[in-house]
């Protein structure tokens, strides 16, 4: 590792590396959104359509609506119009709720960070899962680990979710549903279960990257050198051992986040969860296109940037790495 | 460890033809000793087989249809009945026949995960192969590709694509299964990479071989074994995917019934009818445990360095 303050060895590699990826996502970023932007203009469906089935509604009503919300202006002044406006961050307004959607996501995306949060903070037991194989390889905790990931892998974890719920129900009565809204230990309870089921995926990566990082580790000279010299084993395990199989939890970090974004939506919507995940479906269910696009931007943004830093954090904790 | 050495010593023994065996001969000896790839392989048939004759059982055995209200005993419609005679695994909020929808639902779900897998290797494979056998501005253009879709929230953009289109099962394969060929793209253009400078493939170009000779004669075969095993981890991943597609209602649509969907079914009512969720999850929990232990297991037979 470099000292605190220089710049890493690999300084200029890194920085054109950042500037390609940039360029990268921001074409990425415009190829969705026209791509979805238009997709959306060629099917049925917007903020007539609900209202086209009801007796009352004449054609001028559908029209004035129409031209509300500008769907009558023809296809490429649209796009620019609505291109130019998305780049500012002003996605038009929700078919449903009438406000622009950043007011929306803004009032149901912290739910989905407190989630996320919580089961990062879970996934990481997955570090001390992959630990104990490790130390313990071929013998029956080893075993047990690996069942629990191989077992973890081939069930829905959404499914795990609804299971929980019929046996709470069913044995206390209880089972948690949205927010709780009484203090820390209601909070606590309403978020541990849905946020669990959400961290079993990073659990189960976190268990196998660390075994197998920890056996690497434990095979090579400076572990080795280590021991003869007569350390202690705590001392081995710690500064030598954990050191090096704590690579993950930051390089992992990354590519853990995209995870979180497309299993939020899943489990919000089993644990019926205030969040974005859920105000995704809803969307989608009634077609509320602006809405729909800005979610689809914004989770885009959130994936790039999840990979863009496990790729980062790959190349800095593990000094090995070179950026081409 | 005890299997190594095993292996060690029958190797050494005259009769073992172990160096005249073709790599897929050894593969399927290996395999043949193995336990937990042969168990797996039996339980992945007898649950395609059950779900292929839905049909037969459903009108001989269970005298149902998927679609049918079913009467009891008293005459009466059997509506949210617990298993019990007559209904095995109960009656769901129409009064079908829970076990007839199960099997009806196996079918489309193991449709769409093969055919998933399929379109997801033959994408990955072409594109792998061509990226890392030409390389150069090929290989920029499909890493575009594969940055694009690691890089999008792939079940917020399949379920937008399935409010877009409202799939039925073939196209909603293909939506899936173009999501899920980047990961053997890589693997397979890694591959290539690396032995497409070997001598055999340079003597092949000298004699004048036309570049698709040179990669399907001299390039597949190199790539077939990560392929088939990848094929295996694309099969669980889209019966994973396409049952939590169609839990949220943006899959398989009703009436048609897979595994996802009778779950959301469940849902709603799991207060009155607790046994319509455990059946559909149990059976997407089983095909997909074969499924993988049948890739592990290939791939373990299939690597020259496990014994």
């Amino acid at each position: 590792m470099w000292g605190r303050g220089d710049p890493p060895p690999h300084f200029g590699t890194m920085r054109n590396f950042l500037i390609r990826r940039l360029i990268q996502s921001v074409i990425l970023l415009f190829v969705l959104m026209s791509f979805t932007f238009l997709l959306t203009r060629m099917t049925p469906g917007g903020p007539e359509a609900a209202l086209a089935e009801a007796p009352n509604v004449q054609q001028a009503d559908l029209d004035r609506i129409r031209e509300r919300f500008g769907l009558n202006d023809p296809l490429p002044i649209a796009y620019a119009k609505w291109m130019s406006n998305a780049i500012r961050g002003d996605f038009g307004r929700s078919y449903h709720y009438l406000r622009p959607p950043f007011d929306v996501i803004g009032e149901r995306i912290w739910p989905t960070i407190q989630l996320g949060l919580v089961a990062y903070v879970i996934a990481l037991v997955g570090i001390l899962l992959g630990m104990i194989a490790a130390y313990h390889r071929g013998k029956a905790a080893d075993l047990v680990i690996r069942v629990f990931t191989v077992v973890g892998d081939a069930t829905p974890h959404w499914w795990m979710g609804l299971v929980i719920i019929v046996i709470l129900a069913s044995t206390v009565g209880w089972f948690p549903q949205g927010q709780g809204r009484g203090g820390v230990l209601d909070w606590f309870q309403h978020i541990i279960v849905p946020a669990t089921i959400l961290g079993l995926g990073g659990v189960i990566l976190y268990t196998r990257f660390v075994r197998s990082q920890v056996l690497e580790v434990l095979s090579q000279d400076h572990v080795r050198t280590a021991r003869s010299k007569g350390l202690d084993e705590r001392h081995v395990a710690r500064w030598h051992v954990l050191r090096n199989a704590l690579i993950p939890v930051v390089t992992l970090l990354g590519s853990f986040l995209p995870f979180l974004i497309s299993g939020a939506a899943i489990t919000e919507s089993i644990f019926n969860w205030p969040g974005m995940g859920r105000l995704f479906l809803e969307a989608a269910t009634t077609r509320d296109y602006p809405l729909l696009l800005a979610i689809l931007t914004l989770g885009t943004v959130a994936t790039m940037v999840g990979t863009l830093i496990a790729d980062i954090m790959y190349g800095s904790v593990d000094p090995r790495i070179r950026y081409s | 460890m005890a299997r190594a050495l095993s292996a060690t010593v029958a190797g050494a023994e005259p009769r073992q033809p172990a160096a005249s065996m073709g790599i897929y001969a050894r593969a399927w000896e290996k395999l043949r000793h193995d336990p937990i790839t042969i168990a797996a392989a039996i339980l992945l048939s007898v649950i395609v087989v059950l779900t292929l004759f839905a049909p037969f059982i459903a009108d001989n055995i269970l005298h149902s249809t998927p679609d049918q209200m079913m009467r009891g005993p008293d005459g009466r419609f059997a509506i949210l009945k617990p298993p019990g005679p007559g209904f095995p695994l109960g009656t769901d909020d129409l009064g079908r026949d829970a076990l007839t929808r199960l099997l009806y639902a196996g079918r489309v779900s193991l449709s769409i995960g093969f055919m998933v897998a399929f379109i997801a290797i033959v994408l990955g494979t072409t594109a792998g192969m061509i990226a890392g056998y030409f390389g150069h501005w090929v290989d920029d253009i499909v890493n575009a590709f594969v940055q694009f879709v690691f890089n999008v929230p792939f079940l917020f953009v399949l379920i937008f694509l399935s409010v877009i289109f409202r799939p039925d099962v073939l196209s909603l394969a293909l939506i899936i299964g173009f999501f899920g060929w980047p990961g053997t793209a890589r693997q397979v253009r890694g591959l290539v990479m690396s032995v497409r400078h070997l001598d055999y493939v340079l003597a092949a170009q000298v004699l004048g071989a036309t570049n698709r000779r040179i990669m399907v004669r001299h390039l597949l075969p190199n790539v077939a074994n990560i392929v088939l095993v990848a094929a295996g981890f694309a099969v669980a991943g889209a019966i994973l995917g396409e049952s939590a597609l169609s839990f949220l209602g943006f899959g398989v649509q009703v009436p048609q019934a897979s595994w996802g969907n009778m779950l959301s079914g469940a849902q709603d009512m799991f207060r009155r009818a607790p046994w319509l969720v455990y059946p559909p999850g149990v059976m997407i929990f089983l095909t997909v445990l074969c499924v993988v232990l049948i890739a592990d297991g290939l791939r373990d037979a299939l690597d020259p360095r496990v014994k």
